[in-house]
């Protein structure tokens, strides 16, 4: 098989079981696992593809929730366009992280990141729009132009879904676009980018705020799935817990990130009710495991074994 | 004639200082337009830290630098770079996981004004690979096109890296150190190409192989500790008291300099 027919075959699977998922798994768990598995995708195409490690994407994942929850809430808008709000507030909010953080390097980057998103968790458990402690609960799910009821678990399945591929599909072409060659000569050889000409700082900033966007789009649709949108969003602990999803799966693989968010989203689902705090322990265990033994995650593994197998390196 | 008192790149009194010690003192360069200009001296005379203030990846401490007659000392490098004067790295400086197409392929791709195109396809980039592997053809690799750059022989990645140099058509190029570590064929064929490439442009070239220096450059500017010791052609150059003490002096014979060093 041609690699492009392989390609298409496993887009064709990927939407095959998009599709039948919420016959054999119970909806909400999978949209769950949607939008943390398009969050680590998003952070992916910032950690894995410019090579930058934020430790503060939380505050775009958490912004996004509580804007949307906002609008939905208070101003009773459309789901769509409460989705879209959150994705707007994330991007912007990315843009300013970015535009203060960029120009740092390394574990400095890092914890610029990590400070502005407490600030921002400080923010979201001050002001009085966001609920405080308790969050912003009983937030509408609504309908999709007023025709489909969102209510309905598996009627919102289907848009959660269509809404992570299209976000899937956004990363995966900024990767193979003109944009992503550049992203890609920067990580692997910055100042000799620099010296062909390439502002890196405009390019890494908007990954940035692509990787914010998405992020944010993963966050506003999150707070639709579980009409809740509470501090545990915009947490560090969220921040770090992207970190664990997109090394599991495999750091600067396209789909990698998502295989994590599956596995720590459906291990700390099963887990949570049998072993109850211990759920922090096994993650920590499974993060060591993870950075010793398999560096290269799931799918970097599995890429290694198959290209091992059969004796193609590319 | 026009040329001879055109100067493509001109620095004023330029300086730089590490903390107290002063890398560059006071060099004031002149590179002639369309000429091969050669930078020599002993290790740790201030060669690569004159690229980097030139290039902008230092800032100077005082001085000023033209470039085809404009002031862009308060310029950012990748500004410097979009003005014509690129520049090589003394150590090899690919895009090691990209292929050898796709190094020279990225160079080639600013010039189609797509690069913040994320929503693009990649396929669009394909028309520059006839250009791209026309460059390739140019120093011997375009049978190489499809390997990784990492995997490459470090002569080869010297002669990717001018390649990609060429693919944004400088007017002036910067190489620093082109021929370290090369065999005796690799310098060579070098040696044939800075020539053929410098036709229509200018460079700038830090060099210790001597018999390159004495081959191709038709001006030569001695550093030693970070100032201007002696400049003029190498016949001039290489007879100078002061040269052969400080520099020259270390090789028996005198002429002909070590290979290369970091
Ligand atoms: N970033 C730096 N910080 C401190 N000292 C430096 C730095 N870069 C270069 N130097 C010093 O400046 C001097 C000139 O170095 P360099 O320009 O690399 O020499 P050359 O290329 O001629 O061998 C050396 O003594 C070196 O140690
Ligand atoms: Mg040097």
């Amino acid at each position: 098989m041609s690699q492009a027919v392989r390609i298409r075959a496993g887009y064709l699977l990927a939407v095959a079981a998009l599709l039948l998922a919420p016959q054999f798994f119970y909806p909400v768990l999978v949209m769950k696992v949607l939008c943390f598995a398009l969050f680590a995708c998003a952070f992916n195409l910032l950690l894995g593809y410019a090579g930058l490690l934020s430790f503060g994407h939380a505050a775009f994942f958490g912004g996004a929730a509580y804007v949307a929850g906002y609008a939905l809430k208070s101003w009773h808008v459309p789901a769509l366009v409460g989705l879209l709000l959150g994705t707007l507030a994330a991007a912007a909010l990315g843009w300013l992280f970015g535009r203060l953080a960029i120009r740092r390097q390394g574990i400095y980057f890092a914890m610029i990141t990590l400070a502005l998103a407490q600030m921002v968790y400080f923010i979201c458990l001050q002001v009085p729009y966001t609920g405080g402690e308790d969050g912003l609960q009983g937030v509408p799910r609504g309908s999709l132009f007023g025709l489909v009821d969102l209510a309905d678990d598996r009627n919102l399945y289907y848009v959660v879904a269509a809404l992570c591929a299209l976000g899937f599909w956004i990363i995966e072409r900024a990767i193979h676009s003109p944009f992503g060659q550049v992203l890609k000569a920067i990580r692997e050889n910055e100042p000799r980018a620099i010296s062909l000409g390439y502002d890196v700082e405009r390019y890494k900033l908007l990954a940035f705020v692509l990787s914010a966007a998405l992020t944010g789009l993963a966050g506003a649709t999150k707070t639709l799935v579980f009409s809740f949108a509470s501090l545990t969003d915009a947490e560090w602990h969220t921040s770090g817990e992207v970190v664990l999803m997109t090394l599991v799966g495999g750091l600067g693989t396209v789909y990698g990130p998502a295989v994590g968010a599956g596995v720590i989203v459906t291990l700390q689902d099963q887990l949570a009710d049998k072993v109850g705090s211990l759920v922090s322990v096994i993650m920590g265990c499974i993060f060591v495991l993870c950075v010793l033994a398999f560096r290269r995650g799931i799918v970097g593994e599995l890429q290694a074994l198959y290209r091992s197998a059969t004796g193609n390196r590319y | 004639m026009a040329d001879t008192i055109d100067y493509i790149l001109e620095t004023d009194a330029l300086v730089r200082e590490f903390r107290g010690f002063v890398a560059v003192s006071s060099v004031s360069l002149r590179v002639r337009r369309g000429r091969i200009h050669a930078l020599i001296g002993p290790n740790g005379a201030g060669k690569t830290t004159c690229f980097n203030l030139l290039t902008k990846f230092l800032e100077p401490t005082s001085g000023s630098i033209r470039f085809n007659g404009v002031d862009i000392t308060d310029e950012r490098p990748a500004e410097v770079a979009r003005r014509g004067m690129v520049r090589s790295f003394q150590i090899s400086s690919v895009f090691p996981h990209l292929t050898v197409l796709e190094n020279v392929r990225v160079a080639l791709q600013r010039s189609l004004g797509t690069s913040f195109h994320f929503w693009r396809s990649e396929r669009s980039l394909r028309r520059l690979e006839p250009r791209a592997l026309a460059l390739l053809a140019e120093v011997g690799l375009e049978e190489f096109a499809g390997v990784v750059a990492v995997e490459l022989s470090y002569g080869r990645k010297r002669a990717l890296e001018l390649a990609t140099t060429l693919a944004l058509d400088p007017q002036l190029l910067l190489l620093d150190e082109p021929t370290q570590g090369m065999g005796h064929e690799d310098v060579d064929r070098v040696m044939q190409l800075i020539r053929r490439i410098a036709a229509d442009r200018s460079i700038l070239m830090v060099e210790h192989n001597m018999a390159v220096v004495a081959g191709v450059c038709d001006t030569i500017t001695v550093l030693a500790r970070g100032s201007v010791l002696a400049e003029g052609s190498y016949a001039q150059v290489s007879r100078n008291a002061a040269v052969l003490e400080a520099y020259m002096g270390t090789a028996e014979g005198g002429l002909v300099g070590p290979g290369g060093r970091g």
